[in-house]
């Protein structure tokens, strides 16, 4: 087997550079269905879908450019409150129809939204496989670390010795870290926001949404009825300081009361850990590199969560690189061959089926 | 020496060895000169799963028959006049199918004692008088081989390799086969490697020469070319014929065709072949898994594009959820299986039609779809492009069932005219299609077209037209979430009605009846559908040659089924369903008919042959009679007939 090199990489461009822009002024409104919301009283999922509502206007796209696919689960309903177009479909599979509409529609900006069990159990296949490729595709992944539409089951976020209805004796698997997994399958945007801080939310969705290429977002979205309070940590005022590592590109990672906790590496294991600043120096932090080709710095960073009941994560962009995308680089091989040997016609398609080894009979 | 020049009216040949011995490239050069000279061909690849199963052993044999004849023939042919066999396994595998006083050509160079063991013999059968009543040659083909093209400082190993185109150039003289076809192909596939090539065409040459120069070979056969209707003619493969049907539907519809697909046996040479023609506007996308080859496409055709995935039965049951999905959707979609031997792994290089059930019903929930079937590989060509036409106009998946001897065999296929192939109106949405509260046009995405119940295909990018799909019930003309018990039922009964109604837009079914004009039809109806068209036609051939009379019917469409089809059956005093299944379509005939369809099956993962089959429907008929089925005096009992 031999393999070529593809001519070159499409350059780095806007991940909605082909999505025609509108000329009208879009307001929240223009994105609000006339379908009634029920998510339940107090869900996560609400504060999402008015972020999502009022930032769309501010990406100044047509709407009907738009589209939003969904899996199974609570946070799968979004589509439907969404004036887009958009596809509710089965379960696990969003980014698998995803990538086929991205692959030939250049033109439409397209949204997966998806959640922990949709995604990362019985989506899990396509979820990697979408990163590897690097697919022009927004996936907005709501993590409430629980099964609530098939209410109250743990799920494969949920941390050790979880007390389900399915595991009255505490779950035994070990949950999975969605931001170190998608790093593991080197996915070129990756980021982690809390549906609480809306100014943050909104800011990691723009910056997904323009990134070219498969850009993935965990959201920890509280589930009022079945894991209430899972992210109390980070929401609460007094301790949220102390327990949110900030994330910034270009910046040290410093966090805490007045700044006093900061992250450094270990020089033997390259891994990551939370230390005091007074103790260490600011000059000993790790300066966050969001751009860095390698991801394992910022996989490394991914690490501080913590596997049990949440008292400490990082939030932010944890790697946002340019590479070519798999729909840029296949489109590129169609126009490829339409340039050298000619779009196909109908003399084309005569000479095609007629082949090499034709007889005639009188 | 004179030679002798016999004339006959057709021949089956089987090339057969070891996997690694290229038998099915020798085949497929012998039915390409065949072609080219003019004789009506069909041909029957038969190969191991393992990709190189132990050298020498029955696992590893690979062979392929071919059946060529001055007239119109239907199927690969039952038994082989000739047999090549190119080490003992080859021979011991296929010695049954070899009927008395045919010829068989040996390469005696691996009958050494231990590739007899190998193969299971105790003895060496070449020498022990077992083969007397065939007409054996046999030769050296290996060592002949390395001898002539030495001058070539290949290694032995490279020399020996090619003694398949020795016994090519040696079939080739014996039926009289055009050498120039071969010889272009050598020099074009080995153009990199002038050794290979100048030793390839060398053997080819030699194994000609051989023949000619021998006396070992006393005859050499004449078949003439075949009447076959005017026109440009290639040989094409069942795959290679779907493919183009796929890239032709893509130019008729003006739609770019997208594949997601997963490779199986014995589809992926569908992916293979639309992967080298991005020209056409075609995107090949190989799939993390089965799952996803169909969810790509149903989302490339949620955008607007003619979307297609190629698979097997084992990734139809993957893909069955998402099938039902498309059902909910409404969207066109083409499935196309490649039935091989099931259940589960199965059998996956030989052929069956055991998938018809899961296409009707394999999916949660009343979810119909409809099911096209090409009969013959030249054929899926026009089952392609009418399983689109249907999928495109009636916003629906569509089933295409193909199998393996259909992927893998080929035929002469009369080349169409571009010019006259039906074009396929994708009909996009474009406006607004009812009026809204306040006056202004509003989009309601389920209502239906009155004649075809399609609904509209509003493609993102179109304004105005934004709308939400999905799996949950639908609310009848607006798509809105319904729990309604009523509307429930109006959704699940017009979805069926979808389907139903394609029937009328199928023509009148063709009934093969010759004496049924003139007052003297058959009683007997035998009904078919698929790769068993051609066992089938033949077996209805010899018995009306004994001057009997019966009738046939090979449905393309499965679902809907035609609509004049229940009344054709009623004129039948029997009906006789020959399946390489349990029994299938004769389940939905007698379902939906009421009619004692009798079921005559083979699960063999072999294609019927027509002699066996023959004597089925004599004894059937001999039943008509009021005469026991079973006649001693046949050559083959009359399997499956109830006595």
């Amino acid at each position: 087997m031999t393999a070529v090199d593809l001519p070159g990489p499409v350059l780095a461009r806007d991940g909605l550079a082909d999505v025609p822009t509108s000329d009208d002024t879009q307001t929240r409104k223009d994105y609000a269905s006339d379908q009634e919301v029920r998510w339940c009283p107090g869900c996560g999922d609400y504060i999402v879908l008015n972020a999502v509502q009022g930032f769309l206007p501010d990406l100044g796209l047509r709407r009907e450019n738009i589209v939003f696919v969904s899996g199974i689960g609570c946070s799968s309903r979004f589509p439907y409150y969404l004036d887009t177009y958009g596809m509710h479909s089965i379960h696990g599979r969003a980014p698998a129809i995803a990538t086929g509409l991205a692959i030939t529609r250049p033109d439409l900006s397209v949204w997966v939204v998806t959640g922990d069990g949709d995604a990362l159990s019985i989506g899990g296949n396509h979820l990697i496989h979408a990163l590897r490729r690097n697919v022009n595709l927004t996936i907005l992944l709501f993590n409430n670390r629980i099964y609530g539409l098939t209410k109250g089951q743990y799920s494969p976020t949920s941390e050790t010795g979880k007390v389900t209805k399915s595991t009255p004796l505490g779950s035994v698997d070990r949950p999975f870290n969605p931001v170190s997994l998608a790093l593991g399958a080197e996915g070129t945007f990756v980021a982690r926001t809390i549906d609480s801080d809306r100014a943050h939310l909104t800011e990691v969705l723009r910056a997904a949404a323009s990134h070219r290429g498969t850009s993935i977002v965990e959201i920890y979205q509280n589930c009022p009825i079945f894991n209430d309070g899972a992210f109390d940590a980070f929401k609460d005022k007094n301790s949220r300081e102390a327990t949110v590592i900030s994330l910034r590109h270009g910046e040290p990672v410093r966090f805490g009361p007045d700044g006093a906790l900061g992250v450094t590496r270990d020089s033997v294991t390259g891994s990551m850990r939370v230390v005091e600043v007074a103790d260490v120096g600011e000059s000993a932090l790790v300066v966050h590199d969001a751009a860095a080709d390698d991801p394992s710095s910022a996989f490394a960073l991914s690490r501080l969560t913590d596997a049990g009941a949440l008292q400490q994560s990082p939030i932010g962009i944890f790697r946002q690189v340019e590479q070519p995308t798999y729909d840029d680089l296949a489109r590129q091989q169609v126009a490829t061959a339409q340039g050298t040997e000619g779009a196909g016609d109908s003399a084309g398609l005569a000479a095609l089926l007629a082949g090499t080894d034709t007889w005639t009979v009188a | 020496m004179t030679r002798q020049v016999k004339q006959l009216d057709r021949v089956i040949i089987r090339f057969a060895g070891d996997s690694g011995d290229g038998m099915q490239l020798t085949g497929d050069r012998f039915t390409q000169d065949t072609a080219a000279f003019g004789n009506d061909l069909s041909t029957l690849p038969n190969f191991p799963a393992e990709i190189r199963a132990p050298a020498g052993t029955m696992a590893g044999v690979s062979s392929f028959q071919v059946h060529f004849a001055d007239h119109d023939i239907l199927t690969p042919g039952d038994a082989p006049d000739v047999l090549v066999a190119m080490n003992p396994a080859a021979l011991r595998a296929n010695l049954g199918d070899v009927p008395r006083g045919a010829t068989i050509i040996v390469d005696t160079h691996d009958f050494s004692a231990r590739n007899l063991a190998k193969a299971g013999y105790t003895e060496n059968p070449l020498t022990n008088g077992t083969l007397t009543q065939f007409r054996v040659h046999a030769v050296d083909l290996t060592t002949l081989t390395v001898e002539a093209v030495k001058e070539f400082g290949l290694t032995r190993k490279d020399a020996s390799r090619a003694k398949n185109m020795f016994a090519l150039g040696l079939l080739s003289w014996m039926y009289g086969r055009p050498t120039e076809p071969t010889t272009e192909f050598l020099t074009t596939r080995f153009g990199a490697k002038p050794t290979l090539r100048d030793a390839n065409v060398t053997a080819f040459r030699t194994g000609w020469n051989f023949g000619e120069t021998t006396e070992a070979f006393a005859v050499t056969y004449e078949i003439k070319p075949a009447a076959m209707p005017s026109g440009r003619y290639r040989n094409v493969t069942g795959n290679a014929a779907l493919a183009f049907g796929l890239i032709a539907a893509g130019q008729q519809s003006g739609l770019p065709v997208f594949l997601g697909s997963y490779p199986i046996t014995p589809a992926s040479d569908i992916l293979h072949e639309l992967s080298k023609h991005k020209r056409f506007g075609v995107t090949t996308f190989q799939a993390e898994d089965e799952i996803a080859g169909v969810g790509a496409a149903l989302g490339a055709a949620f955008g607007g594009a003619l979307g297609v995935t190629t698979t097997s039965g084992p990734g139809v049951c993957l893909k069955s959820e998402t099938l039902g999905l498309a059902v909910m959707l409404e969207l066109p979609l083409l499935v196309c299986d490649i039935q091989r031997g099931g259940p589960s792994t199965g059998l996956p290089t030989k052929t069956e039609q055991s998938d018809l059930l899961q296409a009707m019903f394999g999916r949660n929930g009343e979810a119909p779809l409809p099911i096209v079937a090409p009969r013959s590989p030249a054929d899926c060509f026009d089952a392609t492009l009418e399983a689109v036409r249907i999928a495109v106009t009636y916003r629906t998946p569509v089933m295409l069932l193909s199998d393996g001897s259909l992927a893998n065999g080929s035929e002469p296929w009369l080349l169409p005219d571009v010019a006259d192939l039906a074009p396929i109106d994708p009909d996009f949405a474009t406006a607004p299609n009812a009026r809204a509260d306040d006056g202004g046009g509003s989009f309601l995405p389920y209502l239906r077209d009155e004649d075809t119940l399609a609904r509209p295909w509003a493609v993102p990018g179109t304004p105005g037209l934004m709308n939400r799909v999905g799996g949950l019930e639908k609310a009848d003309r607006t798509g809105d979430i319904s729990y309604d018990p009523d509307n429930h039922d109006l959704m699940v009964r017009t979805r069926q009605a979808k389907v139903d109604v394609i029937a009328r837009s199928l023509p009148p079914t063709e009934v093969d009846d010759p004496g049924a004009e003139l007052g003297r039809g058959a009683r007997m109806l035998v009904v078919g559908w698929g790769s068993t068209y051609g066992a089938i036609g033949a077996a209805v051939r010899r018995v009306r040659r004994d001057r009997r009379q019966v009738a046939q019917v090979h449905l393309r469409h499965l679902n809907p089924l035609p609509p004049d089809l229940g009344e054709i059956l009623a004129r039948y005093d029997r009906v006789v369903v020959p399946e390489m299944n349990l029994g299938q379509l004769a389940l939905l005939l007698r379902g939906r008919y009421l009619v004692d369809a009798l079921s005559h099956t083979q699960v063999s993962g072999m294609p019927f042959k027509a002699a066996p089959l023959a004597d089925v429907l004599r004894g059937h008929l001999r039943q008509l009679d009021g005469q026991p089925a079973v006649q001693h005096s046949e050559r083959h009992p009359a399997a499956g007939v109830p006595a």
